[in-house]
């Protein structure tokens, strides 16, 4: 059977994903910020996942205003790296796990999330950049990897409440799944931040921190507090951290934290990086 | 009924809402093009000639020639779309952003490293 072993959060900050492309890791900017994942490469390499079920939101790139899906789950063979106005991030294809990520669009439908299916788009930095941080650049990404994107970009995002609770239909879903994979979420994007207007640059490291605890802790407390919350305390584009919610609510009540990791800044935002543990 | 809006009384920020995507659909739509090198090298060669293109107001068409962002943002752009145009400018979101925030680019740089704009004072209108 298939089980969910482990839960990821992490920022997907695009221009981590230049300073990887362009061998800046090593920079004194960033160098704080890719000692944060090394952990996670240790630890990522001897769990060795068959598939991430990767929830990640698009930046209007597969998606623009012409189609604005709330939950979309990709259950293609592949998934190509969007060119976001400055080419192709050059990292390797995505191998998708249509198998599994049919099975979850039945199950899921089903349990009352009607997910659009999509079988062709292109995957931009909030899904390539979160690859990048846990496996560096190899050759071909060593796990296929099923994207869930959510709508954080046209408000209302989905609620707190709604995310969590599709996290639950999800692992229900894998749960019953006949074959012996060792699947992962990630749920991404966040923490603080803000990209638009006067208040660009907001960050709220105080309440960032609270978002941590609470997310281990008391899970289904903090899938109830409201967008304004986010849009006031953690800035316009802060409310992505919903995201995060997905992959808690398909996690155990109790789980391991494994590591934690928190850096300002990466260009406009505040990196928040968790593994947690699912105790199985 | 009016829509609940309780965002609107945070400070230097708008809200992409049903509102405001409606008002700038041409406008990101627009942007979307530019993901395309065709469209990209076609707006280059003549910006306003390619924005003529798009069923946009002539405001909206002004705020790009003028590369005003925040005008965009006013006028229903949404700064996932606009980045089509700064990075195709060569521009990054840091640099988009201290352009919005109205501090150099080192300002803003600045800023973020020691920590980022504080929440306090920038939760509510009233507080300004």
């Amino acid at each position: 059977m298939a089980r969910i072993t482990a839960g990821v959060a992490s920022s997907h900050v695009p221009a981590i994903g230049v300073a990887v492309d362009l061998g800046k890791t090593q920079d004194e900017y960033w160098t704080p910020l890719f000692r944060g994942y090394e952990f996670t490469k240790q630890w990522i390499a001897e769990e060795k996942p068959d598939v991430v079920l990767l929830v990640y939101n698009d930046h209007a790139s597969a998606f623009g205003l012409d189609m604005i899906p709330t939950f979309a789950i990709g259950c293609g063979e592949n998934f190509k790296p969007a060119d976001e106005g400055w080419g192709a991030r050059p990292v390797p294809e995505i191998q998708g796990c249509p198998d599994l990520a049919w099975h979850i669009m039945q199950s899921v439908i089903q349990d009352d999330f009607d997910l659009t299916v999509v079988n062709e788009m292109d995957v931009d930095h909030g899904l390539t950049v979160p690859l990048s941080l846990m496996f560096g650049q190899p050759e071909a990404w060593p796990c296929k990897v099923i994207p869930l994107a959510v709508n954080v970009v046209v408000y209302p995002p989905p609620s707190g409440q709604r995310c969590y609770n599709l996290g639950k239909a999800l692992r229900r879903a894998v749960d019953s799944f006949d074959e012996d994979f060792n699947v992962q979420i990630w749920g991404t994007g966040g923490m603080s931040h803000q990209l638009q207007g006067p208040r660009a640059g907001l960050i709220n490291k105080k309440w960032d921190k609270e978002f941590f605890d609470r997310l281990v802790n008391e899970p289904d407390e903090l899938a109830t507090m409201p967008h304004i919350d986010y849009l006031r305390e953690a800035g316009s584009e802060g409310v992505e951290l919903v995201m995060w919610l997905v992959m808690r609510g398909a996690l155990n009540r109790d789980v391991k934290e494994l590591h934690r990791f928190y850096h300002v800044p990466a260009s406009n935002t505040a990196v928040g990086h968790l593994i947690l543990e699912n105790n199985l | 009924m009016a829509l609940d809006k309780p965002y609107a009384d945070i400070p230097g920020t708008t809200i992409f809402d049903a509102d405001q995507a409606r008002m700038g659909y041409h406008l990101n739509q627009f942007c979307m093009s530019l993901m395309k090198v065709e469209c990209r090298e076609r707006f280059k060669s003549d910006e306003r000639v390619y924005l003529d293109v798009w069923p946009m107001t002539e405001d909206q068409r002004q705020a790009v020639l003028d590369r005003d962002y925040n005008r965009m943002i006013e006028l229903g752009g949404n700064v996932y779309f606009l980045a089509k145009i700064f990075l195709s400018d060569g521009q990054s979101f840091e640099q988009a952003a201290a352009a919005m925030t109205g501090v150099t680019r080192e300002e803003y740089r600045k800023m973020m490293l020691s920590g980022g704009r504080s929440p306090e004072g920038n939760r509510y209108k009233r507080e300004q």
